[in-house]
């Protein structure tokens, strides 16, 4: 009789993964380059816990225009959301959906800035096109999983108007009205960092602060970031939406001018690959001269540096989740110390990782460290938040172990499961993620990117964004596929 | 002196109190079964002897509480993972130790489960699930072992086996049944349970089911 065990289809997934994170950590550039990082850092806890509030003149108006761009973007996401959810069973819908979405907000703001300029019309569609991606879909899967029974005891020949009004959206309704909640929290973070390519929000403040050391002022920023973020649920209130959304759209700047020629040429020329834009007998072989010169010189190289910098921040997110999960949960720890769980979770995980990694990056110089560490800060407090909650929900036997025994043997074994959901589920996110983090200039597909932007090569620039959504669309297929066959799954109110 | 001893205890949840004023004795190398209807307390009752024992005693929980996602070696190593180092038990958690197996391979074997050993119990059979349990009580080394609702899910065949394995192993056997002919069968003594109050406290020889009747009548039966 041979007594062996089995290898689980789990266990295989998590060594090749770990495999591949290992290989990739070999390869990568994880040194600190800066002369005395400890002292810069020792200067930025002193200014995080001196908060100065009055040092930026426009702090209030940065904060406003903060939550204008979050409030529009996310509202018309939410409208036209619905509206293709509704209709999702197209394949097109379906899609072009998909397609949308794996677009970074960052990179559509850096479209729309050269369409509109600092139009405020650049911060709210660059929020609410990708964000509309997202909804539709989630709110598609919210329809699907609604409770169906209902539908058996409706009279013959009910329209499908009504049957969808009293049947089916009432359900759904107040999932929507959670998920709204966390796409506008989302839509916070979004919006203070679109401040980083110029736009008038707390991003544009805090990195100025930042470049000129007043640390200080940097805290105060973070702080009421913090505070907006960690009160939404009082603020939020529905009879109080029309009155936000007419207050943001009184305060942008709407006059900011553009004009409609410089548009059309952006659309219909300057986007288009230089070789078919100057067209003459040999365009073909001279597009596919650019076509190759783009993938040797950048398109290989950052999808390199984007996979494997993904695959090592995936890895690394699911180690610190391990770590923070128990920060908040009953099982182990009590309840003064889950106060402080909550309290360093909330804060790590209202913090936009491209700003984390903006900070790291400055004390401790270009490489592939900061993103690694950013991302993975960043995610292991949304999924470890989430894995904290579920473990409320066991129920451990009388005599069950304490202390680490009990973390390895009775938590560990029953959490590992929706925690590589999870971690699978947000693959995806922090592969769009790391693209983007390439403006800080860590060799991604977004630092081609932005340096094409910068060059006005904006047929380069259009053509690696599609790229870099191809690759989006590619690993979402693939943590689908993975998660399908473990039988991994997430609920409505996690993602 | 006798292994432990309840003088006029009370026991409740939430400000409802369960148990009113219960005394009981336990000698070690007794067979008690508590029986009684469900939510008269036998469960409650149980939990308190538990209490009072400490690790002197395995526990078989009613709803078995296996950790679904670990192997059936795992789950049986549990049993004394406090008696072990951390170190020993991570070491386990991941590559399990000749020595160990070899120890657990003996308390599974003559439950029929050593094939089983290293299945996830996310895969067993209902009588497999209940006997791995089992074996969980049986290589935790307390001399004492409290049950609740062992049998339950299980046909009456693989209730004998149990239930004899337990009373061949342990030294000391607290059990909560609501099957009256395998409490009287496999118990020594009967302690009849209504309303949170120890209502009978008598030696089982003799006794028929029947006799255990006035504790599953309800009080408006007894007043007709």
């Amino acid at each position: 009789m041979i007594l062996r065990r089995e290898s689980s289809p789990l266990g295989r997934a998590t060594s090749g993964f770990l495999l591949i994170a290992f290989v990739c950590l070999i390869f990568a550039d994880i040194a600190i380059s800066t002369g005395d990082p400890w002292h810069e850092f020792g200067l930025l806890l002193t200014g995080i816990v001196t908060p100065d509030f009055y040092q930026t003149d426009s702090l209030a108006l940065a904060i406003a225009y903060t939550l204008a761009f979050a409030l529009l973007g996310v509202a018309f996401a939410n409208v036209i959301g619905f509206g293709l959810a509704l209709i999702f069973h197209y394949r097109i819908v379906r899609v072009g959906c998909a397609f949308i979405r794996a677009i970074h907000e960052l990179f559509w703001a850096l479209i729309f800035l050269q369409m509109f300029g600092l139009s405020p019309l650049t911060g709210v569609l660059a929020i609410t096109i990708p964000y509309a991606g997202i909804i539709a879909k989630v709110y598609a899967e919210i329809l699907e999983e609604a409770d169906q029974r209902p539908l058996s005891a409706l009279p013959v020949g009910a329209g499908r108007a009504s049957t969808f009004l009293f049947v089916r959206l009432p359900d759904a309704w107040a999932h929507f009205r959670t998920y709204s909640m966390y796409r506008l929290e989302c839509g916070l973070r979004s919006s203070a960092v679109l401040g980083f390519i110029g736009l008038p929000t707390l991003g544009f403040h805090l990195e100025t602060a930042f470049k000129e050391g007043l640390y200080s002022e940097v805290s105060a920023l973070l702080i009421l970031f913090y505070l907006i973020i960690a009160t939404m649920r009082v603020w939020m209130k529905k009879p109080l939406l029309p009155v936000y959304l007419i207050g943001a759209a009184a305060i942008l700047p709407w006059g900011v001018a553009f004009s409609w020629a410089h548009i059309g040429r952006f659309l219909t020329e300057d986007i288009i690959p230089y070789p078919i834009r100057a067209g003459g007998d040999n365009m073909m072989a001279s597009l596919g001269d650019w076509v190759s010169m783009l993938m040797v010189d950048q398109i290989w190289p950052g999808t390199i540096a984007t996979v494997q910098l993904t695959m090592i921040a995936l890895v690394a997110t699911g180690f610190l989740t391990m770590a923070f999960f128990p920060l908040i949960s009953p099982l182990l720890l009590g309840r003064v110390a889950r106060t402080g769980g909550h309290v360093f979770l909330v804060v790590v995980r209202s913090t936009p990782e491209y700003i984390l990694a903006f900070v790291l990056l400055n004390l401790w110089g270009p490489s592939m460290l900061p993103a690694i560490v950013a991302l993975s800060l960043h995610n292991a407090a949304i999924i470890g938040h989430l894995i904290g909650r579920f473990t409320e929900t066991l129920q451990l036997r009388l005599d069950a172990v304490r202390g680490v025994n009990r973390y390895f043997y009775e938590v560990v074994p029953r959490i590992y499961r929706p925690m590589l959901a999870l971690l699978f589920y947000r693959w995806e996110i922090i592969m769009r993620e790391t693209a983007i983090l390439g403006i800080l200039g860590i060799a991604t597909l977004g630092f081609y990117v932005d340096s094409a932007f910068a060059d006005l090569r904006f047929d380069r620039a259009l053509f690696l964004i599609l790229i870099t959504a191809m690759l989006n669309i590619c690993v979402d297929a693939i943590s689908r596929t993975i998660r399908n066959r473990l039988r991994l799954q997430t609920t409505l109110e996690e993602r | 002196m006798p292994l432990l001893e309840l003088r006029d205890e009370s026991a409740g949840y939430d400000g409802r109190s369960i148990l009113r004023e219960v005394s009981l004795t336990v000698e070690a190398g007794e067979r008690i079964a508590l029986v009684g209807e469900s939510g008269a307390g036998k469960s409650t009752l149980l939990r308190l002897l538990y209490g009072k024992l400490g690790d002197a005693a395995a526990l078989m929980p009613q709803d078995s509480a296996l950790v679904q996602a670990l192997t059936v070696f795992h789950n049986v190593y549990m049993g004394r993972l406090h008696e072990r180092s951390v170190w020993r038990n991570l070491r386990n958690l991941l590559l399990p130790a000749a020595a160990d197996v070899q120890e657990v391979r003996e308390v599974l074997a003559p439950l029929r489960l050593e094939e089983k050993m290293f299945a996830n119990v996310g895969q067993l059979s209902g009588g497999q699930y209940q006997r791995t349990a089992l074996a969980r009580a049986l290589y935790h080394p307390g001399r004492v072992i409290v049950a609740d609702e062992p049998v339950s899910s299980v046909d009456e065949h693989q209730a004998r086996e149990i239930l004899a394995t337990m009373n061949e192993e342990k030294e000391t056997v607290l059990l909560a049944m609501h099957d009256r002919s395998l409490a009287l069968e496999f118990a020594d003594r009967i302690v009849g349970i209504r309303d949170g109050r120890i209502v009978m406290d008598t030696p089982s020889a003799g006794m028929t089911p029947d006799d255990l009747d006035e504790l599953y009548l309800s009080k408006s039966a007894i007043a007709a």
